[in-house]
């Protein structure tokens, strides 16, 4: 074989492989969800998403273009004629400017980066008229436990948010830690144990969304997805008066029972125990124990109290709830 | 009597599986093999003399990369399994849990066990070779290395049959990697491979930035050094800072699991989250450990290939420097999602992003290379090429994914798995295949073959590509890393498929390069390097025979250039030859078994402490302590002299002349 079918059959494999990849993953499959925003927050980041992608790209294209230029120009071959200078390895005007394309474009990334990300810092609560709706958020081995303690019911695997209306997740474990995730809302943030992060997200259209847990957390981590239903005001409020209607109450006993390691299908509670998601946030709160989570501001829970201040309370009451590997 | 036997038997041995029967019976066969062939061909004392005992660097890093191709199959085919799993999602090929230890192992072993020794293997073949010394700077202490990582690295494999695999991420962190959640053996087989192997990294962190302060040529000042020592250097100096805290981490996380601790436990005041915060500081580090040496060899291959000077030397010297100082400052990126606070988030994005600078500038200088160069295209080139435009997707994914705002959407999903994999393969892999293909002759004195070396070329890239693209797609789709099954109503199966293929196409690509090795042994004879320089090489290695004799150098050079190899070929071309000093009797150190028999009770210690036997793990440590206080006390006679004569007579024997 000679050089020239070699580099056509390497250019059609190149071209077949790029159509390839180009055709699956815009043709065939799912849903770019993160590129299909429902609230002002995701929006945000998928704007931030394509501004950071377009500068960086500024500068990788070129070098790609570059890179293929230069490759096929000085290549060794007998009929090549271009310029050949071994030694010249060094241009001040050359590395000066390699320098400073990357310096300026990196600088005005990190401008806007910092900017964002004191604008999206996910306990910073979002701008609106409305009051928001609070739901406290509990990933259990391996299901997802959302209550809402203004409306007093609980629900599990499936959440449900009224259109147009700031959300305040208040979100915990009392498993290892896990990542709550609906990407068409916004980005993530870690459930962890003897903490109350917080998330603040809106949706502004209706219709159902995709939830999914996103930090590996054992066995059947992968089956740790919800369904978030946006619905208008009225018929959140026909659906809140519904679970009050018929579902059934969640009590201590029922809790302790949920947590326990399985998987669950969505259901419903009419009513839940007075402070239980404090009582799962204090379980695991050591009295004296530095906050762990200084850095995060307002990190505790809306019920008011300072987590440490509550421990007697924590310890009263879970003690039976103790689920730890040495006792 | 018996049912406790066999109570015993079927917690200690893996079981219920059919595919680890099957490799339960494979590995027996394979041993019963390598014992039946080593004794029939009487080889038991050659294995012994020559490569267990040895501490001549360029065998030690043929043993590194040895097993490291051993390990890049085993961590290849746990690749496989996954992606066969997640291209069918609803058919159960692997029960999530051994889909959790499969992806645990991988990870694990890639980075650890096949990544890090292959790139000590490199380091062994090629740094005392290119700064012009005769061995390491502590032979001793890098065969010592060898045997720990290689102990550590089957004490990890052994939990694939005895015990159980760890399942709790290759970071294993913790609540879930505590007992509370972990409770079997599988994380202290984690620990303890680590643990173990780690030890012999740190020593080889050290062992390298000592050859290389004092071992160095005379002549060869810190600016005429190879920019690969530069990179080997700057990755040493990132080893002994993160290895420590690697060691300390994994410490903390035994005394948690072993003796009771709450270090990072959930209740008693654990804190998992400090866990998380120690293994990132040793693991962000780490991935500029083992990139930088890729960026070496990236160096040295895309000069000699292109024939030319390598272009912008100090700007590669100070960014690599640069890069292995910011490397400590980035670690919180891992964990954006943490809720840190905006103040801390903008800082480490800031700080990740940074390094983007000297990492563009690098490539800048490759291109600037290749300009007004002659480039031809042998195996460890086309890897040099295909490794930029790789990298330009993983550099760009990169900054995308350190800007912290829009992490929150690209944390723990496929997008990232694909930038990562990007970085680490288009990075990592294909710069240290290039090295091996580039080194070959300087090891075992012929080159391979070509043509399999370019359909496995062209097998391994197509297919990284169809294999990892599709993963960034996957993860703006919402599929988070991990996940052993989804439902067909995510629409992610067919590009998981499309994914699958492009793993296979990959692992086609593995099996051309052991077809390439074994066709280049079969044609030894036709592909001998003769001449020491195959491929017209700037460097001191170059200089001397393929493969390089036990002393490696008959005289040490004087080193007046920075490529000082290529600088004399001119000179010889010119005529002008320098004046070679007389050949003096040559210091060399002697054979140990310690090194060997050491790690042994390495690792009897660390298999009693995985299972918490005291009549394991007391005698091990007492063989470890027994190793040292011999070593320490009384082995005075360490070394010897090859006599002159006999340094004239090898030399006249390889080199067909002195």
């Amino acid at each position: 074989m000679n050089k020239k079918p070699k580099a056509i059959i390497a250019l059609v494999l190149t071209v077949l492989t790029v159509a390839l990849l180009i055709w699956t993953c815009f043709y065939a499959g799912g849903k770019y969800v993160v590129f299909d925003p429902k609230g002002p927050v995701g929006q945000a980041q998928k704007e931030l998403i394509i501004l950071t992608t377009a500068l960086s790209a500024l500068i990788i294209v070129p070098v790609m273009i570059l890179t293929f230029f230069i490759i096929w120009r000085y290549r060794d071959t007998p009929t090549n004629k271009v310029k050949y200078q071994p030694h010249w390895d060094d241009s001040k005007k050359l590395e000066t400017t390699w320098w400073a394309i990357p310096i300026i474009v990196i600088c005005i990334i990190a401008v806007i980066t910092a900017r964002y990300t004191y604008l999206l810092e996910p306990s910073k609560p979002l701008a609106s008229t409305q009051k928001p709706v609070t739901i406290q958020v509990t990933s259990l081995d391996w299901k997802w436990l959302f209550m809402y303690p203004e409306e007093g019911i609980a629900t599990v695997n499936q959440v449900h948010i009224p259109k147009g209306v700031p959300v305040r997740f208040e979100l915990t474990a009392d498993a290892p830690m896990n990542s709550f995730w609906i990407p068409q809302l916004g980005g993530q943030i870690y459930t962890m144990s003897g903490m109350a992060m917080k998330l603040h997200l809106q949706a502004d259209h209706e219709g159902t969304y995709f939830g999914s847990g996103a930090n590996f957390s054992g066995e059947h981590f992968g089956q740790m997805r919800f369904d978030v239903e946006v619905q208008s005001d009225e018929e959140y409020k026909n659906w809140v008066a519904d679970i009050k209607k018929q579902s059934k109450p969640l009590t201590k006993d029922g809790y302790l029972a949920l947590a326990k390691p399985g998987l669950s299908q969505p259901d419903e509670y009419s009513s839940i125990p007075d402070g239980l998601f404090k009582d799962i946030v204090n379980k695991y709160v050591v009295e004296g124990a530095s906050n762990p989570h200084a850095g995060h501001g307002e990190a505790t829970s809306t019920e008011g109290s300072s987590q440490s201040g509550t421990e007697d309370h924590a310890a009263m009451d879970m003690s039976h709830m103790n689920m730890s590997g040495h006792n | 009597m018996l049912d406790k036997i066999k109570e015993f038997a079927s917690t200690f041995f893996v079981t219920g599986d059919p595919m680890i029967y099957g490799a339960d019976v494979s590995i027996a066969l394979a041993t019963i093999g390598i014992v039946f062939v080593l004794t029939y061909f009487k080889k038991w004392g050659w294995l012994w003399k020559n490569w267990l005992t040895t501490v001549d660097h360029k065998k030690v890093g043929i043993m590194y990369i040895l097993a490291a191709i051993l390990m890049l199959f085993r961590g290849g085919v746990d690749a496989l399994l996954m992606r066969v799993q997640l291209a069918t999602p609803d058919v159960t090929l692997l029960h999530p849990e051994h889909y959790n230890q499969i992806f645990t192992t991988h990870g694990t072993i890639m980075i650890l066990f096949m990544a890090m020794p292959l790139m000590f293997g490199l380091f062994n073949i090629a740094v005392p070779l290119q700064i012009g010394a005769r061995d390491v700077a502590f032979p001793f202490l890098n065969a010592l290395s060898f045997w720990l990582f290689f102990m550590g690295a089957m004490l990890f494999n052994l939990s694939f049959v005895i015990g159980g695999s760890p399942d709790a991420g290759w970071l294993s962190y913790p609540p879930l990697s505590e007992l509370q959640f972990s409770p079997g053996v599988g994380q202290n087989f984690y620990i303890w491979g680590i643990q173990i192997s780690g030890i012999g990294s740190l020593a080889t962190g050290i062992n390298f930035i000592v050859t290389i302060i004092k071992m160095r040529a005379p002549g060869m000042t810190w600016m005429k050094m190879p920019v690969f020592t530069w990179s080997v250097f700057s990755s040493c100096v990132i080893i002994i800072f993160a290895f420590p805290i690697l060691t300390v981490t994994l410490a903390l996380l035994f005394l948690d699991r072993f003796g009771g601790g709450h270090f990072f436990t959930l209740d008693f005041g654990g804190n998992p989250m400090m866990y998380i915060n120690l293994i990132w500081m040793w693991g962000h580090p780490e991935v500029y450990i083992v990139v930088l040496p890729a960026f070496g060899i990236y160096s040295e291959v895309i000069s000699v290939f292109s024939k030319k000077k390598l272009f912008g030397y100090k700007s590669m010297v100070y960014a690599m420097f640069i890069i292995a100082i910011l490397s400590f400052f980035t670690w919180a990126h891992h964990f954006f999602t943490m809720g840190s606070g905006a103040d801390v988030n903008a800082f480490f994005a800031i700080s990740t992003m940074v390094i983007a600078i000297p990492t563009g500038v690098k490539v800048f200088n490759w291109l600037f290379t290749m300009y007004r160069g002659k480039i031809t295209f042998k195996t460890p080139m086309m890897w040099s090429i295909a490794f930029i435009p790789n990298f330009l997707i993983a550099g760009l994914t990169g900054v995308m994914l350190s800007v912290a705002p829009a992490d929150f959407q690209f944390h723990n999903s496929y997008f990232l798995i694909a930038h990562f994999h990007s970085a680490l393969i288009g990075g990592v892999v294909f710069g240290y295949l290039a090295g091996l293909y580039y080194w070959w002759p300087k090891m075992f004195g012929f080159t391979l073959p070509e043509t399999p070396g370019k359909w496995a070329f062209w097998f391994w890239n197509i297919g990284f590509y169809v294999c990892f693209i599709p993963q960034y797609s996957l993860g703006l789709m919402g599929m988070t890393r991990r996940l052993s099954t989804y439902g067909w109503d995510t629409g992610w199966q067919p590009l998981n498929l499309v994914s699958t293929v492009g793993a296979f196409l990959m692992g086609i690509g593995f099996l051309f390069q052991v077809l390439q090795i074994l066709l280049g042994i079969k044609n030894y004879r036709k592909l001998k390097d003769t001449t020491g320089d195959p491929w017209g090489g700037h460097t001191l290695e170059w200089s001397i025979p393929s493969p390089a004799p036990e002393y490696n150098f008959a005289t040490i050079p004087q080193v007046e250039e920075r490529d000082d190899w290529w600088a004399e070929k001119d000179k010889r071309a010119k005529g002008i030859f320098r004046k070679q000093p007389p050949i003096e009797a040559i210091h060399m150190p002697k054979n140990s078994a310690i090194p060997f028999i050491m790690s042994v009770f390495f690792f009897i210690a660390g298999f009693g402490f995985v299972f918490g036997w005291s009549f394991f793990y007391i005698p091990g440590l007492i063989g470890v302590a027994i190793c040292m206080i011999c070593r320490s006390f009384f082995s005075y006679d360490g070394d010897y002299y090859i006599p002159a004569d006999e340094v004239k007579r090898t030399e006249a024997a390889i080199r067909g002349s002195v």
